[in-house]
C-alpha cells in the first residue's frame, strides 16, 4: 500500500507545467505552480508517532466491540419498561438509552478509527487523474449515426407509414387499461360532501358528558362541543361522520349579535357552528370568548361568531356553516335540520 | 495487492476474483475504479451523508415493517402505556405505540429512522446549494443535478406518507390538510380526494395505500435514481476547486483504495453511530403523547416536518380568494400556494438550463466557481434560499409568535410582503456582497494580506506591512473565468445588408447583459497591473 | 501565552474575538437582566397588607370599580366567584402591572391569606365558582386516559397536545401549563380567565375537570416519563427539524471536515 504502485504516469503533465510555471513567474505571476510537492507527516518520518496512531485506532476498533458487548448487555438484561432519570434529559427510557448510545459508540468508532488510520497511516501522497471528454469523437459519432440509419433502413420504420402509425395508437391505447382500473380505488362523489349526520330532530350531545345539552347548561362565555344523537364512538363509520358532523356550541347576549341570520338561528342566544373550518378542514376551535372569535390552529383562519361566521383573517374563503337549532318541548337543544351549505373545505361543485 | 508468486498456487481471494471477472469481467472494472480519485473537501461529504441516511433509512424502515400493522381497523388499546388505556385507535395507531413500549429497542430504531428522515432531507437540501453554489451543476452533470433534485422531491413525498402511517393526531391532521389541498382542484378534486381515501374522509383506506408508496413505490424509485446519480458522479469524475496543479483537465485527490475506501466507508459508520446516539438522546414524533387521530380534535402548532415547512407557510399566509362562478367554486385560496409550490422548486431546477442558454457555454466545466467569482448565480441563489426561509417562518408563525412575543397577524403580514420583497433586497445585498469579495481578492493579489505588523520608516511614517502571497494562493485567486456578455450582431451586416435579430436572441443578449455586463464583476488583476505595483513598492 | 501572541494575527483572529465579545455580552446580558426583576418584586412585597376590601380599594379598585361593578379598564367582578380571584391573584395575572394583549403569569404578590380575603370579598357581591376543594383536583380516583380525550377534544387546539401552550390572533396566547398548580388549572377551566372560554360543572363536570388535570399530570409534570429523550420542548416537528438541523447536520459536517481536512504535516511553518 505504499506510494510504489502509482504509476509515474498519473503524474501527468503538471510536473512539467510547474517547472516551466516557475520559470515562467516574472511573465504571468499567476501562473500555475502545480501540484505543491508532498509534505511527510509526523507519521511519515517519525516510526513511534506512527505507532502512537496505530494504537489509537486499535484502540477505537475495541471499543467499538466493548460497545457491541453493552448493547447486548442491555438488551437481555434491561426491562423494557425501565425509567430513569438522566440529569439534563429528563424521565427516559433505560433501555432506550442505553442501546442508542452503546449502538452509536459501536458503529462510530468503526468509522473513527477508519478515518483516522485513513489519516495518519495510508499515503496522503495526492495523486493528478486526467479527465476525457464526455462526448465522443467524430468517427464514433459517424460509427453510430451510420449504425442507426442502417438499422431504421432494415427495420422499414420509415417506409411502412401503416406499420409505424397503428404501433404508435396502440402503445397509447394500452396504458388506459391501467387507469381504468384505478375507478375502484374510490366511489364517486356525489353528493356526500353536501350532508352530514345532522337532520330535523337530532339532539345536541354533549361530546365531554354524552348527554344531551339543554340551553340552561351553556352559560355566556363558555365554549361546548357536541355531536348528532345516535353516534357512537364505535361505529364503524364513526371518524368519517365526526369529520363532518362536529359541532362547536356557544352562548352570546343576543345583542351582541351582529347577523340577522345568525339571530334567527340561534336558540336564547346559544349559537351552534361547524367545528371544520372552510380552509382545508382542521377542527378549528381556539375561541376566544372576549372578542368572539375563533381561530384555526392550523393556518390561521379567524372567524367571528358573533357575525355570522365572516372570516376576519388568514386563508379561509368563506364564513364558517351555521347549525339551526332550537329548545325542544323536553326542554333540550336539537337541531332544525342539516347545515344548510356543505361542511369544510370548499370544493369545484360547491357553487 | 502483492504480487504473485507463479510457482506457487495463487491465493484464495485471486482464485474467486478469477472466477468472478470470467462472469462479471471485474478486473476492467477495477482497473479504472480502484485507484480513483477523489479530491478532498468536507462539502464533498455532503452528498455522502444523505447517501448513509438513505440506507440507515433503509435498514431501519425494514426492521419496522415487522412490527407495524397497516391497517386502519378499529382497535382498543390495552397495551402498556397507561394514560391510554381503553381508548379507541387504529391498529395502526395501536402497533406504532407497541413498536415504542412493548418492541425491545422498537422505540430506538423507530427514532433512528425518524431522524435519518429529516437529516436526509436536510443533507439534500445542503448537497443541492453547494452544488448550485460552486456551478457544480453546469456541463456535463446538467442531468445528475435533476437526479439529484428529483431525489429531493420524492425525498419530501417519502417523508410526508411516512410521517402520516402511525395514524397519530398530529399526522392526521397533516392528511386532513391534504384532502382540502386535493378539493381545491378544479373540476377533478372531490373525485381523486374520493379515489384516494377510498370514499370520504379518513375512510379506512389512506394507511395501507400511503404504506405501499411509503415503502415501496417512492423508495423504488428512488433507489433508482440514486445509483443512476451515482454512477454519473463516478462517471463524471469529481469536480474540484481551483488551486495549485488542478485545471479543467485532471481531477487531483486521493485514491480511493485505500484512502477513500477507509474514508468514506467509515464516514458511513460515523453518520450511522451519531443519528444512533441522536436517537438515544432526543425523541422524536411522542405519538403517545399526541394521541390517536380522531377528525375533531387537533393541536394547536400543528406543522409538518421541516421540508414541508415551506409549503405550509405558502398554505398559512395566503388570502382567503374564493371565486364563485355559474355554481362552481374556483378555491384560489388553497389552489394557488399548491401551484406556487412547485414553481418555486421548478425555478432552482431549471436554472442550470437558463445559465447554460444565457451564455452559450458549450464547454465542460470541471474547476468549481467560488461563489463570490458568479455573483449573479449566487445572488439568484440567496434569493430564492429567501424566499423558501420566508416561507418556513410562516410555516411556523404561531411558535414565531409565541416564542418572541410577537403578533401571529403581524408575522402573517411580514411574510406576506417579505416574499417578494426579501427576495430583490437578497439578490441586490449578495451582489454586493460578492463584488467586495472580489475586489477584497484583487487587493491581496496586488497587495499582499495584511499581515497587522506596523512598521516605522524612517522619515516617521507608518504603514503596514502587507505580506506577498504565495504563487499558489496568487494562481487560486485568479483561477478563475470572467466571461464577457454577448453582444447583438450589428443591424447591418457587411455587404450593408439589414439583419433581423430575433426577440429571443435580443433577451439572450439581455439577459447575459445582466448576468455578465457592467457592475457585475471587477475586472481581475492582470500581470501588468502585478507588476506596476510589486515594482513600485518592492520594499515591504 | 506565546501561542496566543503568535496568532493574534491570524485572518481568523477578528472573527474570534467577535463571537468572544458577542459571548461576553450575551452573558452579562443573561446575568444582569433578571435582577431588575427581583427588585420589582421587592417593591411589591412592600405593599401595605390589609384585609378584604381595604385589599381592594387599593389594589383593585382604579381598574375594577369602588364597588366591583367595572369600569372601562376592567371587567365588572360581580359573580366572578372567589375560583376567579384565587386564579387571577394567586398566578400573578391580577393586578395587571400594564394594559396589553392579555395578563401574563407572574410572581403572585399577595400572599395566600390575602388572596383568600379578596376572593370573599368579591364572592359577597355575587354567587359564582368556588375555589375547588383539594379532593376535587387530586389525582387519585381519576381516568387518565379519557382526561386526554378531554384535553384532546377542549383543550389541546390552544394549549397544545401536553400543554406547552400556543399562539391566539394578535399577540394573545394560551399559556403554557407547565408548572402550573392544579388547582389553578381547575379554576380556569370554571371560570375562563380572559379570553379562554370557561367550562362549567354543567357541560365539562367535576368528574371530567378531575381527569384533564389527572391528564396533564401525567404528561406534564416534571415526573413526567419521556421514553425517548430529551422531549425538545414538546412543540412537535419545528423544534425536532432544527434539532435535526443544527444537532444532526450540523454534528455530521463537523465529522465530515474532520474527515476530508488534511492530516497536520510533520513541518511546521
Amino acid at each position: 500500500m505504499s506510494s510504489q504502485d502509482i504509476p509515474e504516469e498519473t503524474l501527468p503533465s503538471k510536473q512539467g507545467d510547474a517547472h516551466q510555471g516557475v520559470a515562467a513567474t516574472s511573465g504571468d505571476p499567476f501562473a500555475d505552480p502545480g501540484i505543491p510537492p508532498h509534505e511527510p507527516r509526523i507519521q511519515d518520518i517519525d516510526e513511534r508517532a506512527a505507532q502512537r496512531s496505530e494504537r489509537v485506532v486499535a484502540f477505537l476498533f475495541l471499543l467499538s466491540m466493548l460497545a457491541t458487548v453493552g448493547f447486548i448487555a442491555a438488551y437481555v438484561t434491561l426491562p423494557v419498561d425501565k425509567s430513569i432519570y438522566v440529569f439534563p434529559i429528563g424521565h427516559i427510557s433505560a433501555l432506550n438509552f442505553s442501546l442508542g448510545l452503546t449502538l452509536g459508540v459501536a458503529l462510530f468508532c468503526i468509522g473513527a478509527g477508519a478515518v483516522h488510520w485513513a489519516r495518519t497511516l495510508m499515503s496522503d501522497v495526492e495523486h493528478a487523474d486526467d479527465r476525457h471528454p464526455i462526448e465522443a469523437d467524430p468517427e464514433v459519432k459517424a460509427k453510430v449515426m451510420a449504425d442507426f440509419a442502417q438499422g431504421a433502413e432494415e427495420s422499414t420504420f420509415g417506409r411502412r407509414k401503416l406499420l409505424r402509425n397503428t404501433m404508435f395508437g396502440a402503445l397509447a391505447m394500452v396504458p388506459l387499461s391501467g387507469v381504468v382500473l384505478l375507478r375502484d380505488l374510490g366511489p364517486l362523489p356525489g353528493t356526500k360532501l353536501r350532508k352530514t349526520a345532522w337532520s330535523e330532530g337530532k339532539m345536541l350531545i354533549n361530546q365531554n358528558t354524552m348527554q344531551p345539552l339543554r340551553p340552561e347548561d351553556i352559560a355566556v362565555g363558555s365554549l361546548t362541543f357536541a355531536m348528532p344523537e345516535g353516534m357512537k364512538e364505535e361505529d364503524h363509520d364513526f371518524q368519517q361522520e365526526i369529520a363532518k358532523a362536529a359541532l362547536m356550541i356557544i352562548r352570546l347576549q343576543p345583542e351582541n349579535i351582529k347577523d340577522k341570520r345568525e339571530l334567527d338561528w340561534s336558540a336564547d342566544g346559544i349559537v351552534a357552528f361547524s367545528k371544520i373550518c372552510t380552509h382545508v378542514g382542521c377542527p378549528i376551535s381556539l375561541y376566544e370568548q372576549q372578542t368572539h372569535h375563533v381561530l384555526c390552529p392550523c393556518h390561521q383562519s379567524t372567524f367571528d361568531l358573533s357575525d355570522g361566521g365572516r372570516v376576519i383573517f388568514g386563508p379561509a374563503g368563506h364564513a364558517l356553516p351555521q347549525l339551526r337549532i332550537k329548545v325542544n318541548d323536553k326542554g333540550y337543544l336539537e337541531a332544525m335540520g342539516d347545515f344548510a351549505e356543505p361542511v369544510g373545505p370548499a370544493f369545484w361543485e360547491r357553487g | 495487492m502483492s504480487t504473485t508468486d507463479n510457482r506457487r498456487k495463487a491465493p484464495a481471494g485471486e482464485r474467486v476474483a478469477d472466477w468472478a471477472d470470467g462472469r462479471l469481467g471485474i478486473y476492467s472494472l477495477a482497473k479504472a475504479n480502484m485507484r480513483k480519485i477523489f479530491p478532498d473537501h468536507w462539502s464533498f461529504m455532503l452528498g455522502e451523508v444523505c447517501l448513509y441516511s438513505f440506507v440507515i433509512i433503509i435498514l431501519t424502515g425494514v426492521y419496522l415493517t415487522l412490527f407495524f400493522h397497516p391497517s386502519m381497523n378499529e382497535v382498543v388499546y390495552h397495551g402498556s402505556y397507561v394514560p391510554m388505556q381503553g381508548m379507541h385507535m387504529s391498529e395502526a395507531f395501536k402497533s406504532t405505540v407497541d413498536i415504542s413500549f412493548d418492541v425491545r429497542g422498537g422505540l430506538l430504531i423507530r427514532q433512528i429512522h425518524h431522524w435519518a428522515a429529516l437529516i436526509f432531507l436536510a443533507g439534500m437540501f445542503v448537497h443541492m446549494m453547494r452544488v448550485f453554489f460552486t456551478g457544480a451543476f453546469r456541463k456535463p452533470r446538467e442531468i445528475n443535478w435533476l437526479f439529484g433534485f428529483l431525489l429531493f422531491v420524492l425525498g419530501m413525498f417519502t417523508g410526508f406518507t411516512g410521517y402520516s402511517l402511525p395514524d397519530d393526531l398530529l399526522s392526521g391532521t397533516g392528511v386532513r390538510f391534504m384532502e382540502g389541498a386535493i378539493l381545491s382542484f378544479p373540476i377533478v378534486g372531490t373525485y381523486i380526494s374520493m379515489f384516494l381515501f377510498g370514499g370520504e374522509f379518513p375512510g379506512s383506506d389512506f394507511v395501507p395505500r400511503f404504506f405501499s408508496i411509503h415503502v415501496l413505490l417512492l423508495p423504488g424509485i428512488m433507489l433508482g435514481l440514486l445509483v443512476a446519480h451515482l454512477i454519473l458522479v463516478f462517471y463524471h469524475k469529481h469536480t474540484q476547486f481551483p488551486g495549485p496543479g488542478r485545471t479543467n483537465k485532471n481531477v487531483v485527490g486521493m485514491p480511493l483504495l485505500p484512502v477513500y475506501m477507509a474514508k468514506a466507508g467509515g464516514f458511513f459508520f460515523l453518520v450511522f453511530g451519531l443519528i444512533a446516539a441522536i436517537a438515544a438522546i432526543a425523541t422524536i414524533n411522542p405519538i403517545w403523547a399526541i394521541g390517536p387521530y380522531r377528525p375533531d380534535q387537533v393541536s394547536t402548532g400543528a406543522q409538518p416536518d421541516w421540508y414541508m415547512g415551506f409549503a405550509e407557510g405558502l398554505i398559512r399566509v395566503m388570502p382567503g380568494w374564493e371565486i364563485n362562478v355559474a355554481g362552481h367554486t374556483f378555491v384560489l385560496g388553497v389552489f394557488i400556494p399548491m401551484m406556487i409550490f412547485p414553481l418555486v422548486l421548478a425555478a432552482i431546477a431549471v436554472y442550470p438550463f437558463i445559465e447554460s442558454w444565457v451564455t452559450g457555454d458549450k464547454r465542460e466545466h470541471h474547476l468549481l466557481d467560488r461563489p463570490r467569482n458568479a455573483p449573479t448565480r449566487t445572488a439568484f441563489g440567496v434569493a430564492w434560499l429567501t424566499a423558501y426561509m420566508v416561507m418556513m417562518i410562516g410555516g411556523g408563525n404561531d411558535l414565531w409568535a409565541t416564542h418572541f412575543h410577537l403578533s401571529i397577524n403581524a408575522i402573517t403580514w411580514f411574510v406576506r410582503i417579505g416574499f417578494f420583497v426579501g427576495p430583490v433586497l437578497a439578490f441586490i445585498a449578495t451582489r454586493r456582497i460578492c463584488l467586495g469579495l472580489q475586489r477584497r481578492d484583487k487587493d491581496k493579489v496586488l497587495h499582499g494580506r495584511e499581515s497587522g505588523i506596523i512598521k516605522r520608516l524612517p522619515h516617521g511614517e507608518f504603514v503596514e506591512v502587507h505580506e506577498p502571497l504565495s504563487q499558489e494562493q496568487l494562481h487560486t485567486l485568479t483561477a478563475h473565468e470572467q466571461p464577457k456578455p454577448l453582444e447583438l450582431e450589428p443591424e447591418v451586416d457587411e455587404n450593408g445588408v439589414a439583419r433581423k435579430v430575433g426577440a429571443t436572441r435580443k433577451l439572450r443578449v439581455k439577459l447575459s447583459k445582466g448576468f455578465y455586463g457592467e457592475g457585475t464583476h471587477i475586472p481581475k488583476a492582470t500581470a501588468e497591473e502585478y507588476h506596476e505595483i510589486t515594482s513600485g513598492h518592492g520594499h515591504h | 501565552m506565546k501561542k496566543l501572541s503568535a496568532r493574534r494575527r491570524h485572518p481568523l483572529a477578528a472573527v474570534v474575538v467577535l463571537l468572544f465579545a458577542l459571548a461576553v455580552t450575551g452573558g452579562l446580558y443573561a446575568a444582569f437582566a433578571p435582577a431588575e426583576s427581583a427588585k420589582a418584586d421587592d417593591t411589591a412585597q412592600s405593599l401595605a397588607i390589609e384585609e378584604g376590601k381595604k385589599l381592594y380599594s387599593v389594589g383593585c379598585a382604579s381598574c375594577h370599580g369602588t364597588g366591583g361593578q367595572g369600569t372601562s379598564d376592567g371587567p365588572s367582578l360581580v359573580g366572578v366567584g372567589s375560583a376567579a380571584v384565587d386564579f387571577q391573584v394567586a398566578t400573578g395575572r391580577m393586578p395587571l402591572q400594564q394594559q396589553g394583549a392579555q395578563a401574563p403569569r407572574k410572581k403572585a404578590i399577595y400572599t395566600q391569606a390575602e388572596i383568600d380575603q379578596l376572593a370573599a370579598y368579591i364572592a359577597s357581591l355575587g354567587a359564582g365558582p368556588s375555589v375547588p376543594t383539594k379532593n376535587q383536583y387530586s389525582p387519585d380516583g381519576a381516568d387518565i386516559a379519557k382526561g386526554g380525550e378531554l384535553f384532546r377534544t377542549n383543550c389541546a387546539q390552544c394549549h397544545n397536545f401536553v400543554g406547552k401552550g400556543g399562539a391566539l390572533s394578535n399577540g394573545k396566547y394560551a399559556p403554557s401549563l407547565e408548572g402550573v398548580n392544579p388547582k389553578h388549572i381547575y379554576e380556569a377551566m370554571q371560570t375562563g380567565p380572559q379570553n379562554m372560554p370557561s367550562f362549567p360543572d354543567t357541560t365539562m363536570s367535576e368528574q371530567n375537570k378531575k381527569d384533564v388535570v389527572a391528564y396533564l399530570d401525567t404528561v406534564n409534570s416534571d415526573k413526567t416519563k419521556s421514553p425517548g429523550g430529551l422531549e425538545l420542548g414538546g412543540l412537535g416537528p419545528v423544534s425536532e427539524g432544527l434539532f435535526a438541523w443544527v444537532f444532526g447536520l450540523g454534528a455530521l459536517i463537523a465529522v465530515a471536515i474532520w474527515v476530508a481536512a488534511h492530516t497536520a504535516k510533520a513541518k511546521k511553518s
